[in-house]
């Protein structure tokens, strides 16, 4: 009896909620996702130590509680009790607020992501997203492109000169991914033809998910959110080899740990949305079953596991990155930014709009017929941008593969700097 | 969510960000020091992008942040650290007692005009906004539908011409800084 009463209510459950119910019930979805978010940067914090620690053949933190586990409350403990430090001529009122501007922009991007399908109550169908918001997608974009005056902030408070070039180079480089990030989910808007990213989810369910229907927005946008979220490779404006620790140099105790928290929550939103735009947000895929019929508790609870997997294995993906590549260096940011991906993504817009126009012209219905023709001319787009345009000239010409008459001359230097030494040997 | 809370709910929220917003930019006027002043500006722009959203107009509201606060604030903060200007009392340009009299003298003249305008008879009186309306959100591209279908079909012309110009624009900048650095 309880099995029917949990999965089958009766026919309110699927109606529009009254404003109390939609007022509380938003409350309580706030405290649920923050709360769930803040846990997640906890464990991410102690994710990347261990992950780091298994890439380079370590153990890592794994003293404190069962295998290590208790760690991120040690830390945060040690970070509250530590003493505050700040440096004499820095602008006091902006030196303590930045930390809350970095954080704040990272969490709030939450607000319209719909991480599960909707919930039916016997109060009405509660919709899995804290705000619903029509304009969803922008929003994302509009608060990202403010999460830059936390860092810049930061940088120029502390009136220090390392500060202050992390600062700054924080806001150049998020400027100038901010535009290839915008560019490249322009095909997105093109193919759900809406900016509501509940749309978009049911866009992605009907013609498959846009990792396949457009492969190459999605590759532009991954790397704009490692840029966007200040991430190796990208973490020029705290590169300590250079910069002591950036923006954040003068920093102690929890105002600095407020960084790395708002760095790691940035990372997990930058996965949700990664997810929510070309993963299909919480959609299951091979079956239709979760997004056709009467919403049930049990779909929910599916869907939004599915939405977990796919963001952790992002976070997962941030993190395994970090551990595998070197940081860039600033010349070859900059012109990856404006002279590779700004023009690939204008290309990749111009292209994907001609064969939307095409497909509807051609008067295929926006199935998984419809997706299937944009998955096969993206599978030949991406060989031709990967394997043919590029041949590992990506980034800059430090990175490229010598042409054949640099080959000649390197290989004749050698070859004349061993026969002197031989020479000099006999 | 149709009830007699509704109007109380936009009266208020109006009032609050319409305060904000008066607030912020007396205090982005008269800040000495360039950051302060520009992040006062930050804070104007997110109240009048409130006020947008309850003007039915969402579309505009995140415009107002994404390109104003988030891209064009952004630079000028940038510029300003750039140059790291000196102390706010060497560097603020506002100018001494009379400077400020006749300045304050043309802020109450404007002030009086809108009040004038106001009671017109042939300006319709001014009222709150209204709660959003289903209809505007409901459509087939959204609340970016009303906005795209003018702006690409009967103004198609006028928008491109004001991209070419902002296009001429920009490589005139470019060509002007060209031009200082070869003269050395």
């Amino acid at each position: 009896m309880t099995h029917v009463a949990l999965f089958a209510l009766d026919a309110t459950s699927q109606m529009d909620p009254t404003t109390g119910v939609f007022l509380i019930a938003s409350v309580i979805k706030m405290i649920a996702i923050f709360t769930l978010v803040m846990v997640g940067v906890a464990y991410t914090t102690f994710a990347e130590r261990r992950i780091s620690a298994w890439i380079q053949d370590r153990h890592g933190p794994n003293r404190v509680g069962p295998l290590g586990l208790f760690q991120v409350l040690a830390d945060g403990v040690k970070n509250l009790m530590k003493e505050e430090t700040y440096p004499g001529d820095a602008n006091l009122t902006l030196f303590i607020l930045a930390p809350a501007i970095a954080f704040i922009p990272a969490m709030l991007t939450w607000a319209v992501i719909p991480f599960a399908s909707p919930l039916p109550t016997p109060w009405g169908r509660i919709d899995m997203v804290v705000a619903d918001l029509p304009v969803g997608f922008l929003f994302t974009l509009a608060i990202s492109s403010i999460g830059v005056y936390g860092l810049a902030l930061a940088g120029w408070s502390s009136n220090n000169k390392y500060a202050l070039l992390g600062g700054l180079r924080a806001s150049a480089q998020m400027i100038s991914y901010e535009i290839a990030m915008g560019m490249s989910t322009v095909c997105v808007l093109l193919l759900s033809g809406n900016v509501h990213l509940t749309e978009i989810i049911k866009q992605q369910s009907t013609m498959g998910w846009n990792v396949f229907l457009l492969s190459i927005a999605f590759f532009l946008f991954l790397i704009a959110a490692f840029a966007e979220t200040n991430r190796v490779p990208f973490d020029l404006p705290e590169a300590e080899s250079e910069l002591i620790a950036g923006y954040h140099t003068e920093y102690s105790a929890m105002k600095f740990s407020m960084f790395p928290i708002s760095e790691y929550a940035g990372m997990i939103t930058a996965s949700a949305m990664l997810v929510t735009l070309f993963f299909g947000g919480w959609d299951i895929p091979f079956t239709q079953w979760d997004n056709t019929g009467e919403f049930t508790v049990l779909k929910t609870l599916l869907t939004f596991a599915s939405f977990a997997v796919k963001t952790l294995f992002w976070v997962f993906f941030y993190i395994w990155i970090r551990w595998t590549l070197p940081r860039f260096r600033y010349d070859q940011l900059m012109s990856l930014g404006w002279k590779v991906m700004l023009p690939i993504a204008l290309a990749y817009v111009t292209v994907i709009a001609t064969l939307v126009l095409a497909l509807d012209m051609a008067g295929l219905p926006r199935d998984w017929r419809f997706g299937g023709a944009m998955f096969a001319v993206n599978a030949v787009l991406v060989v031709l941008l990967f394997f043919v345009l590029d041949r590992g000239r990506i980034v800059s010409p430090a990175y490229s593969r010598l042409d054949k008459a640099a080959v000649a001359r390197l290989r004749a230097v050698t070859a004349a700097r061993a026969a002197l030494t031989t020479g000099e040997g006999a | 969510m149709q009830n007699e809370f509704v109007p109380l709910f936009y009266g208020f929220h109006f009032y609050l960000f319409g305060l904000i917003a008066l607030a912020s930019a007396l205090m982005f006027v008269t800040r000495k020091s360039p950051v302060a002043a520009a992040l006062w500006l930050v804070q104007t722009m997110f109240a009048l992008a409130a006020l947008y959203v309850m003007m039915d107009a969402q579309f505009v509201g995140v415009m107002q942040i994404l390109v104003y606060a988030g891209a064009i604030m952004v630079v000028f903060l940038f510029v300003i650290m750039l140059l790291n200007l000196g102390h706010p009392s060497e560097i603020s340009d506002i100018r001494g007692k009379w400077g400020r009299v006749i300045a304050g003298l043309f802020g109450i003249a404007l002030l009086a005009e809108i009040g004038a305008a106001s009671r017109n008879a042939l300006v319709p009186a001014l009222q709150l906004p209204q709660a959003p309306t289903d209809g505007a959100i409901n459509g087939t591209a959204g609340v970016i539908g009303p906005i795209a279908g003018p702006m690409f079909k009967e103004y198609l012309l006028a928008f491109e011409l004001t991209s070419v110009l902002l296009l001429v624009a920009v490589i005139g900048a470019v060509v002007l800084g060209k031009k200082s650095s070869n003269a050395r």
